[in-house]
């Protein structure tokens, strides 16, 4: 029976690179429908606000794995019947990511003083000045560190994109065991790998949210 | 669009629906009760022990916190399996996920053991509190009591994380969606019911947790607190 080899670390090092490609896919996409439904959540049109509070409640309240398994299965529906693993993994993963981010990112917008929302109106500047020169120059310094650190619950997540047949590094793992069988080794290897990707993002975040942090008060 | 909805093939399966539920509760609740037992010794481990016992748990917090748990589902189902002991995969999944919850059980009750303040030490020590009655009722407690909500969260989101160890096949809600749609052939509905049932259970362990911490933290007995 074959072992562990060379061949077999370089096939994870090229899931790796899926597993980087798709959270990067994950974190664009679902920061820019997060944001959206961000400033659904604050407006003050109340059915923008309800039907953003209905999304998130729906996205963090049911497991990301049914999420993926709705959309694959969702696609077929659609009409579309060859479509790519990625762009099912990827969609799945945006709108996990979306309803994360959104809450993460209204906690920010709202945690800048209710003052500077009031002084912003005062000075006349429109509801998009406002946000662009006022509001989101502050929010955003506040929201970089859990940022950072939802990017490694990302990373960790992309793992669960098997379930819809993208091979990325836990299913790359899984494909070398299904050969060789030396599950302790592989699945070792492969925790290595996320963890040589994730630690340095946690210890960044936990960095800027020492940093940031110092200038407030 | 002419895709035909059809729930009614899954009527039958009510019961098995139920169970799956059922199952689901039961593992969370399982490793929801232990992984609270670890990460908080854990947690005091970490805040007050010798240092190579921080050394230890630090390096287990962010082992377990960097890593998927999925993985880590796969090193606990077949590494104890390399070992030569034979586990069920309810068991392996009831491993993973304790391990998994306790780390970050740790971190959030650390953060409540940090936030007790000097006075309130000295204040105790003043009435003469024994060191023993001192860690309880004036660390501990009031620790846990300040980050209960962050703990609450934390175990929603492993109840729905249970649904992992689905890949192993531990019997729970997806293992027991997973069988179903492959005897129906209507994976979509399959799903959307899973999905309603994952959202009514997140609802209700939302609710019954903070109950719980309504009767064990009697001064918070403000509903609007708690919940």
């Amino acid at each position: 029976m074959p072992s562990f080899s060379l061949i077999h670390l370089q096939f994870l090092g090229w899931a790796a690179l899926w597993t980087l490609g798709l959270s990067a896919i994950a974190f664009i996409g679902g920061g820019l429908v997060g944001f959206t439904v961000a400033l659904m959540r604050i407006s003050s049109n109340r059915v923008l606000r309800y039907a953003a509070i209905g999304y998130i409640q729906i996205v963090q309240g049911t497991p990301l794995l049914i999420l993926l398994f709705l959309i694959y299965f969702g696609i077929a529906i659609v009409g579309f019947q060859e479509v790519p693993a990625l762009f099912a993994a990827g969609l799945g993963l945006t709108i996990y990511a979306s309803g994360f981010l959104a809450e993460i990112w209204r906690g920010c917008l709202q945690s800048v003083p209710k003052t500077q929302w009031e002084a912003a109106e005062c000075l006349a500047l429109t509801p998009w000045q406002r946000m662009t020169r006022v509001i989101l120059p502050q929010a955003m310094r506040i929201a970089t560190p859990p940022t950072v650190g939802f990017l490694v619950q990302i990373v960790k997540n992309t793992s669960l994109a098997s379930v819809v047949g993208f091979v990325e590094l836990a299913q790359a793992g899984k494909l070398i065991n299904n050969s060789i069988f030396e599950p302790f080794t592989v699945f070792m290897v492969v925790a290595a790998i996320y963890f040589a990707i994730c630690f340095p993002l946690s210890t960044w975040s936990r960095r800027l949210e020492r940093k940031l942090n110092v200038g407030r008060g | 669009m002419t895709y035909q909805f059809d729930f009614s093939s899954l009527w039958a399966y009510w019961p098995e629906f139920l169970q799956g539920a059922w199952l689901t509760l039961q593992l969370s609740a399982v490793s929801t009760v232990l992984g609270f037992v670890l990460g908080t010794l854990c947690a005091i481990g970490r805040s007050d022990g010798p240092r190579w016992v921080r050394f230890l748990v630090a390096s287990y917090v962010e082992i377990i916190r960097n890593t998927p748990l999925l993985v880590q589902v796969f090193i606990v189902y077949f590494g104890i399996a390399t070992l030569g002991i034979r586990v069920s995969a309810n068991m392996a999944a009831v491993i993973a996920l304790v391990v998994n919850v306790a780390a970050y059980t740790c971190e959030i009750v650390r953060a409540g053991l940090e936030s007790v303040h000097k006075s309130q030490l000295e204040a105790a020590d003043c009435l003469g509190l024994s060191r023993p009655q001192i860690y309880w009722h004036v660390i501990i407690r009031p620790a846990i009591e300040r980050v209960y909500p962050a703990l609450t969260s934390q175990y929603v989101l492993l109840m729905l994380a249970s649904s992992i160890t689905s890949q192993i096949s531990a019997e729970e809600l997806t293992a027991v969606a997973n069988r179903i749609q492959s005897d129906t052939f209507r994976s979509f509905e399959t799903y959307i019911v899973v999905g309603l049932i994952y959202l009514a259970l997140s609802f209700v362990v939302r609710i019954a947790l903070g109950l719980f911490g309504l009767v064990v933290f009697v001064r918070r007995r403000k509903l609007g607190t708690a919940l």
